[in-house]
């Protein structure tokens, strides 16, 4: 599966990063291994340690497997000021899990990140691909039902 | 070309090249710079900020390290705000810094620690952030403790850029950044060949040999056991560095003396053993040469380049001597041939070896390194631990009175000697060579093309009844990578290598350069001790291997002749194939004779 | 061409498909159509409109009414009151019942010219309104030196923060002959509260395009990179579209307009590191490296991207280009200043009225954006600081609401103009706070190189996180200067240059705040 997805792209180096994306998003729990590292390794010719270097360096790309749905709370001073810092604990509370772990039965990762760049609507969190802004913590429980329940 | 610039650090005028970087210039000049991360060796990681200087052109200081001098550049290296800032800079530093200096390995030689005590630092002017982690401690060569790190990026650039190895890299951001190996699985489960280069550029005590200084001792201190020790050529000339003597002087009869003295039952030599690697080695060539052969044949003496080959270049083992390395070679005599020689138990020796070398201790705990029925070397010592036992047994080494060695595995000829030094095995092995092939002595047993620190040396030899032998000596593992890929491409496009005998050591400027030597080395101290090599190589009565009366005597009492059965099985050795990820070993490249 | 009654424009980006725009066109057409109006009334989708508001925006042509925070359930309403019998429904219109009207300057406005105008998903859109005539301008009446003695003249100055003029960069590479150069464009919009490139992106991507194609010209580019952040995915879908639409229009290719000149611009996606915003951290990732800084010199225009001679600029900046070689910098120069020309962009957030994005000229002061472009502070609240420049920037007190908004004056408080973001605090909001929300930023977003850098945000962290419990004292808020001033002074890069910034401002301007909750 990794071979396939590194040979959509030419051999080079600077394919890696969009390499690493297109692997995390094809893994169920997000996440990009040691065997996805050494096939790569091996297609563009670059050693294990420099992708792992590059792989650890970027918030977006995670080593350890994450949950089905990735939250990535804002804790940038926009969001901050509009009060991230109860978003989050409501977060945690509901989710019953703190910042980097996943819950039980797999379904939610709890991150925070940096500015998301719709500061217009902080606090703002993303889960996935999907933005979710002016977050209240009657809002945030709704989202995640409404997530959890696909 | 480089022009010639003016430039004034000081208030002191310099016509340097525009090629330099500011401290490089200052260095030439004697003007010193503080700096941490710096190092002369090695291209500027530029990562502690501490050489931070004033340019009248620029708002804010800028790092000598890696700016580039320019006409009419003013820089001042001291001022008020520049003290204040290196000083904040250091505090910073140690607060992420486990201080353990006076049991720390690098103590009295880590530059952090020095350079604090030169800035004068305040000690609780920053309380800690330092966030303790595990120790890696899973190498059998290399202890890595990241809670000694500063984070300055030599190793990663040794590791890296020097020895293209790729064990060690950056792994996370900001304050969380650290060195590490991929998936921190551990040097052990990296491609780390142990070659050590990046203890001996650690500023710090961060990277260092897994001592077994304790081990050894245990055994000299057991009136059973009976402890033999060997030691390699490059130790004799850098034992002197840490007693006060000058680089590069040549001191066997005090590293005798110092061994005797600590305890050691029986004192012999590397070297002596080097010599019989030619006769092994040698045979093995001259062989191959007979017969035509298209492949090379390739030196197997340095234990980080096996492992590197195994793990990079696994198709061409069988281009690589199958004669164990020097150390490996008396391991295995010290349990057979000197236990039958002396009526000693096999069982009750205990074969200790000191080396120039981290790489060793690797090599001595392969599964394969027991042809003697036992592990052929017990114990390897770097010359770092050497010289921190001869402290600890309170000898004044400078000035202790020179002694013998023991006889037997003790004696050696010059060509023995300048193993050493990159080139060297080479240089012994044509003396011999040409020896074996046309049956008389090389007029002028030097071969100056194959000494000096150029990366990859190249030279042809006449020999008589042969023609042109071909040879290429590389040191350091980026030059043997390049000698090793147009071997490759030569078998693969032309049927045949360019050179017939390659000369590979792991380490730049060979073993005199390696990865247990003393701190604080760079390259001009490695030339000084190589230079000592060839200095003693001169003054020896015998310079060629095969005149070595005492590698004539095992042959005669013990091993027959050069590659005879005995020989290929007590020491010959074969090599494995190695995953590039995490060095571990995937099967055989080559099998056992 | 069709006459319609009325335009509804609808600005679709990240913030209205949050709120379900796509679910509201398609209610809206089945309203319209249900009362026959589908050929009276033209529904546009564009991106975001020319001012910031809540949800899901409408403006509607030519009546000039603006509305926010539509929803869903507003459909039926909107239709029958609007659209039927031609009455603007008050209570959701942006104004607030006539209170406040956000200045809409389309005429004053540069960069944000044709944003929430035209369709930015439609090439032909954007060259019915001018586009790419700049472009064809500079390929075959200008020859790349007239081209950069014009973008010189006009004095444009980089729009990523530090304000160095883009003429001034162009020079530095279009004289080296190299066989290949490269523009990069930063689209790593990182800095907190700061999303303008965002919305040129989003709102109109051809003019990206457009300045990205005129830089290439003039320097000698053949190839142009644009990295951008991989959060932004409208934007990364809408520039990959336009760079499409040009190639299939044969205005990015081989040979473009019969000019010789060859040129294409590829997307690249980042990976989450704010560091890569600086232009050499960016250019390592750009590689496939971590994005650690490089020393300068070389600068990136000498020795760049795979070590050949690379122009980076921010979007705004070349979004200004266009403009520039199409109306001639004598235009371009009558915004602004003598020193900061053109207009700028700003993000305005925090407790104002109206919350939202401008373009103003350069120049203007700080009370004059919030004023007239955010409807002054939200009600019952009053002013007292404002984070200008995001984290990398100060924190002004309400005695330089006066200041003039351009990159010399705000130099002589020693305060920079940065990225545009404005974040406006009211009097209840602690400084020590946000100072350090601002160095919790830095410590995670250290790339970690340097020493300074990585030790002094952890000290800082450290130290801020001590006073905000109450357990610092006035010698903790002095280290933090002095380590602030050491990281300033020794640090590799601009990351580890900046919390100096914010610590000295925040410090020197509100020190009774520190006074009061550090220890005696």
């Amino acid at each position: 599966m990794y071979r396939e997805i590194c040979s959509k792209y030419a051999p080079d180096k600077d394919n890696l990063i969009c390499i690493l994306h297109e692997i995390q998003n094809s893994h169920p729990q997000h996440y990009i291994s040691e065997e996805a590292v050494q096939t790569v390794a091996e297609y563009l010719g670059v050693p294990a340690n420099h992708i792992y270097g590059v792989l650890t360096f970027y918030t977006m790309y995670s080593t350890k497997p994450r949950g089905q749905n990735i939250i990535r709370l804002c804790e940038s001073p926009p969001c901050y000021i509009k009060g991230s810092e109860n978003i989050l604990h409501k977060l945690m509370t509901l989710l019953d899990i703190e910042v980097g772990e996943t819950t039980k039965d797999g379904c939610f990762t709890l991150e925070l990140c940096a500015c998301l760049g719709v500061c217009g609507n902080a606090p703002v969190m993303m889960i996935n691909n999907d933005v979710y802004g002016d977050l209240t913590e009657e809002k945030v429980e709704e989202i995640i039902e409404k997530v959890r329940r696909g | 070309m480089a022009k010639t610039v003016n430039i004034w650090i000081d208030d002191k005028h310099l016509e340097v090249p525009d090629t330099m970087t500011i401290i490089e210039a200052a260095d030439k000049h004697g003007i010193y710079i503080p700096r941490l991360c710096y190092h002369p060796d090695l291209p500027p990681t530029a990562n502690c900020g501490v050489c931070v200087v004033e340019l009248s052109s620029a708002p804010v200081p800028k790092r000598a390290c890696c700016t580039p001098v320019a006409e009419g550049m003013k820089v001042v290296t001291n001022s008020k705000k520049l003290r204040a800032y290196r000083k904040t800079l250091v505090e910073m530093i140690l607060s992420n810094h486990d201080v353990v200096c006076p049991t720390c390995a690098a103590n009295n030689k880590c530059e952090l620690q020095s350079l604090a005590n030169n800035l004068g630092v305040e000690p609780d002017n920053l309380p800690s952030i330092l966030h303790k982690e595990a120790v890696d401690d899973s190498s059998l060569s290399i202890i890595r403790d990241v809670n000694k790190c500063i984070a300055c990026g030599r190793c990663v650039t040794v590791c890296n850029e020097v020895q293209t190895v790729y064990a060690l890299t950056f792994a996370d951001r900001g304050i969380d950044s650290h060195v590490d190996t991929a998936f921190s699985l551990g040097m052990a489960n990296s491609p780390c060949v142990n070659c050590g280069q990046c203890t001996v550029y650690c500023p710090t005590g961060a990277l260092r040999e897994r001592s077994e200084i304790d081990a050894v001792w245990e055994a000299i201190l057991d009136p059973e056991k009976h402890v033999i020790v060997q030691e390699a050529p490059s130790i004799r000339v850098s034992l002197g560095e840490e007693f006060g003597m000058p680089f590069g002087s040549v001191t066997p009869n005090k590293m005798y003396a110092a061994l005797r003295k600590i305890g050691f039952d029986s004192v012999m030599d590397t070297n002596f053993t080097a010599d019989l690697t030619i006769m092994e080695e040698g045979t093995e060539c001259v062989a191959k040469l007979k017969a035509g052969e298209k492949r090379p044949l390739i030196t197997s003496c340095s234990p980080g380049w096996i492992k590197f080959m195994e793990t990079y270049y696994p198709d061409l083992a069988d281009c690589v001597s199958t004669a164990k390395s020097p150390m490996s070679m008396f391991g295995t005599l010290s349990k057979t041939y000197y236990a039958q020689e002396n009526n000693i138990d096999p069982a009750k020796i205990v074969s200790v070896a000191v080396m120039p070398c981290t790489a060793k201790k690797f090599e001595a705990r392969r599964p394969e390194m027991r042809d003697s029925g036992f592990q052929d070397t017990d114990y390897v010592l770097t010359t770092r631990e050497l010289i921190r036992m001869i402290k600890e047994a309170g000898i004044d080494f400078a000035n202790i009175p020179d002694e013998e060695p023991d006889k037997g595995m003790s004696f050696y000829t010059g060509a023995g000697t300048i193993f050493g030094a990159t080139g060297g095995v080479m240089e012994a092995a044509i003396r011999s060579a040409y020896f074996l092939v046309t049956e008389t002595d090389l007029e002028d047993v030097e071969i100056l093309a194959v000494r000096g620190l150029e990366g990859v040396k190249e030279a042809t030899v006449n020999v008589p009844g042969f023609g042109d032998l071909r040879v290429a000596v590389a040191h350091g593992l980026s030059n043997a990578r390049k000698v090793m890929d147009r071997v490759r491409e030569g078998l693969a496009t032309k049927g045949e290598s360019p050179w017939h005998f390659i000369e590979i050591m792991a380490c730049p400027g060979g073993c005199v350069g390696g990865g247990g030597q003393p701190y604080g080395n760079d390259i001009a101290s490695r030339a000084r001790r190589g230079q000592a090599l060839y200095a003693e190589d001169r003054s020896l009565p015998v310079r060629l291997s095969h005149h070595n009366p005492e590698v004539k005597k095992v042959y005669e009492r013990f091993l027959g002749e050069p590659n005879s059965k005995l020989a290929l099985k007590l020491l010959h050795t074969h090599y494995f194939k190695r995953s590039v990820s995490t060095g571990q070993v995937t099967g055989e490249a080559t099998h056992k004779h | 061409m069709k006459f319609f009654r009325s335009h509804v424009l609808v600005g679709i980006n990240e913030t209205s498909i949050m709120a379900g725009v796509q679910d509201f066109i398609k209610a809206l057409r089945l309203e319209l159509a249900k009362h026959n109006l589908q050929e009276e009334i033209n529904i546009l989708e564009t991106g975001p409109l020319g001012f910031f508001g809540r949800g899901i925006c409408l403006s509607v042509y030519p009546e000039n009414v603006n509305y926010q925070d539509v929803k869903l359930e507003d459909v039926t309403e909107l239709v029958s009151e609007h659209f039927l019998k031609g009455r603007p429904l008050k209570r959701l219109m942006l104004d607030d019942g006539g209170k406040f009207s956000p200045k809409l300057n389309y005429s004053d406005r540069i960069v944000l010219r044709n944003s929430g105008i035209i369709d930015p998903e439609n090439i032909d859109e954007y060259i019915g309104a001018g586009g790419y005539e700049a472009w064809e301008k500079a390929l075959t009446q200008m020859q790349p030196a007239d081209i950069l003695a014009e973008v010189k003249i006009s004095g444009l100055r980089g729009r990523g923060g530090a304000g160095f003029p883009a003429g001034v960069k162009w020079g530095f590479t279009a004289p080296i002959d190299a066989p290949q150069k490269y523009v990069v464009v930063n689209a790593d919009e990182g800095e907190p509260g700061t999303f303008k490139d965002r919305l040129i992106m989003e709102g109109d991507p051809h003019q990206l395009l457009e300045g990205t194609m005129i830089c290439a010209r003039a320097v000698g580019a053949t190839k142009a990179w644009i990295y951008i952040r991989g959060e932004y995915k409208l934007c990364i879908d809408r520039l990959q579209k336009a760079i499409d639409q040009c190639r299939e229009y044969g205005i990015l290719g081989k040979n473009i307009f019969g000019s010789g000149f060859d040129l294409d611009i590829f997307i690249k996606i980042g990976a989450g590191a704010y560091v890569c915003g600086e232009e050499t951290a960016l250019i390592e990732s750009l590689e496939g490296n971590r994005g650690n800084p490089r020393w300068k010199p070389p600068f990136p225009g000498v020795e760049g991207l795979w070590q050949c001679p690379t122009v980076v600029n921010n979007v705004e900046t070349l979004a200004n280009v266009p403009f520039i070689i199409q109306k001639g910098a004598e235009e371009f120069m009558k915004h602004g200043t003598p020193e900061c020309t053109g207009t700028k962009v700003y993000t305005i957030l925090g407790d104002v009225a109206y919350p939202g994005l401008c373009e103003v000229d350069m120049g203007t002061t700080l009370r004059t954006i919030i004023n007239d472009y955010a409807g002054g502070m939200k009600k019952g609240f009053r002013f007292k600081a404002a984070l200008v420049g995001g984290a990398a920037g100060v924190i002004l007190p309400d005695k330089l609401l006066d200041v003039k908004m351009d990159f010399s004056s705000l130099n002589q408080y020693a305060a920079v103009l940065g990225s545009g973001a404005i974040l406006v605090m009211n009097e209840h909001q602690s400084i020590v706070d946000i100072l350090w929300s601002i160095l919790r930023f830095f410590r995670h977003e250290s790339c970690g190189k340097c020493a300074p850098c990585r030790n002094g945000t952890q000290q800082l962290y450290r130290l801020i996180s001590k006073i905000k419990k109450g357990k610092g004292t006035m010698e903790d808020v002095d280290l933090m200067l002095t380590i602030a001033e050491t990281m300033q002074q020794t640090s590799f890069c601009a990351l580890g240059q900046s919390p100096i910034m914010g610590v000295r401002s925040a410090i020197e301007n509100f020190k009774d705040e520190f006074i009061a909750i550090t220890k005696k």
